[in-house]
């Protein structure tokens, strides 16, 4: 059986990790190649690293620590940030990062999805769309960490990209990142029934019941989260945690003795 | 020894990385001449199928790897769109595989699969060899492994199929013929299990 993912998302700032609440005031959480052995110890499903600064600051992936992120991992790895053309993705790829998520270049662009899909083939290609709620309770596409609205309905432009042949959407609900308090269950349901390629929820999620929620609605779904993951305890003590195949079988179902060998 | 061919498709530092904390060595063949009394090798690849193709037609190596391979039998592996143009043919292009396994490369149909995302065949899913088999050495239960792509290996011949998933339907996800060994799934990215299966080859 097809599992649903459980994805530890990662933010780097400055060489390191950093968390954010709402896309503002990032929290140096630790070191990105240490969260790597770690996470490669409690045998994540998939990992994703979103570099904040590379898109604000106009710079070039960092493809130093890119490299040494992929060398590191035992596990799938999306990249995304600063990627702005077939040559970058190409790049990263040969690094040997699995998947490339693209932002605001696709906004601007939406071309570039079949351009790199055509050289890497679609199942790479993965597009992250920061959403945030408008006031008169619809939903539009934000881009440069939350700062810039771009007037773009993201349901209307998840149909569009699955058409451009996007392997995987990513939604980021900027309202709910850090506050811990649940996903944005309307936002999720929206887009899920736009689509049929695969979606990945990220922000929100405060406890493994919130993630639980997610996948018994939308089954075969990958759920990230950041601060459940890095984060201990009502005072966010930083603890990087991620639950055991016994406990991830018992959220999808699974009968199974047990994975330990 | 293990060769890793380097053709510009697939990421070759994860299987130095995993035989490195296996204490197995690796060496890297990007032309003709690195693969020169190769022992056993591996044939990665992530990406389209024609542009793998392509890319392997450009090296320079691809008469020395059917040499190797076919007249010389060194075990050779597979992995992911490595596994797939060692078929005939792809639903995905138009070029012609290496034609080492007799096979056709199909793509899903995304009518059989029940649930609301169709494709690609992405995340954790479990692979049952058929029979045992020493590639799945440890592996015989509750395996699973990283898949990510939208076409399958169907072998014409099906007792070259040595191990399944299932993905709206039960397709071959490991095959087996001679020297030629073939998975669908990343074993470089697939924890304890990709590690085992990793050094299972290498013992062959």
């Amino acid at each position: 059986m097809l599992r649903p993912r459980i994805i530890p998302s990662l933010l780097l700032h400055d060489n390191g990790l950093v968390k954010t609440v709402k896309f503002k005031s990032p929290k140096y959480v630790g070191d990105p190649i240490n969260a790597v052995r770690i996470f490669n110890e409690k045998e994540v499903d998939e990992l994703a690293f979103f570099d904040i600064d590379a898109t604000v600051l106009n710079k070039e992936p960092n493809y130093i620590l890119i490299e040494k992120l992929a060398n590191q991992s035992r596990m799938p790895l999306c990249y995304g940030g600063g990627v702005k053309t077939v040559e970058q993705a190409q790049k990263i790829f040969g690094l040997g990062i699995e998947k490339i998520a693209l932002s605001s270049a696709v906004i601007q662009n939406p071309q570039l999805v079949t351009q790199i899909a055509d050289r890497v083939g679609s199942q790479s290609v993965i597009v992250v769309l920061d959403i945030k709620k408008n006031l008169f309770g619809g939903y539009e596409i934000y881009t440069h960490n939350g700062k810039k609205s771009t007037g773009i309905n993201p349901i209307k432009f998840a149909k569009e990209l699955e058409k451009l042949g996007v392997g995987e959407i990513i939604i980021n609900s900027i309202d709910q990142d850090g506050v811990m308090k649940g996903y944005d269950l309307n936002l999720i349901d929206k887009i899920a029934e736009t689509i049929s390629i695969p979606l990945t929820v990220l922000g929100g999620a405060g406890s493994m019941s919130d993630i639980e929620k997610v996948i018994e609605k939308h089954g075969v779904i990958g759920v990230a989260a950041g601060s459940l993951f890095v984060f201990k305890g009502p005072y966010k003590a930083v603890l990087i945690n991620y639950p055991t195949q016994i406990e991830k079988n018992k959220i999808f179902k699974i009968n199974k003795s047990g994975n330990t060998e | 020894m293990i060769t890793l061919i380097d053709y510009g498709v697939g990421n070759i530092f994860a299987f130095q990385n995993v035989y490195k904390r296996l204490n197995i060595p690796t060496k890297i063949a990007k032309k003709k001449e690195d693969l020169a009394n190769a022992k056993k090798l591996i044939l990665p690849g992530v990406g389209s199928f024609d542009y793998a193709m392509a890319q392997l037609n450009a090296s320079d190596m691809r008469e020395k790897l059917d040499e190797l391979v076919l007249e010389e039998k060194v075990p050779v592996i597979g992995i992911c769109v490595g596994m797939q143009i060692m078929g005939n043919r792809s639903d995905e292009g138009k070029l012609e595989g290496l034609k080492w396994i007799n096979s056709e490369i199909l793509k899903f149909d995304e009518n059989l699969i029940q649930q609301r995302t169709k494709l690609p065949h992405m995340g954790w899913n479990d692979v049952v060899p058929i029979n045992k088999h020493p590639l799945f050495i440890g592996l015989e239960k509750e395996a699973i492994f990283y898949f990510l792509h939208s076409f399958y290996f169907k072998c014409n011949n099906e007792t070259e199929s040595i191990a399944v998933s299932n993905y709206g339907i039960s397709f071959s996800s490991a095959v087996h013929r001679e020297n030629i060994y073939g998975i669908q799934f990343h074993p470089e990215k697939s924890h304890q299990y990709g590690e085992k299966l990793l050094h299972n080859f290498a013992n062959l």
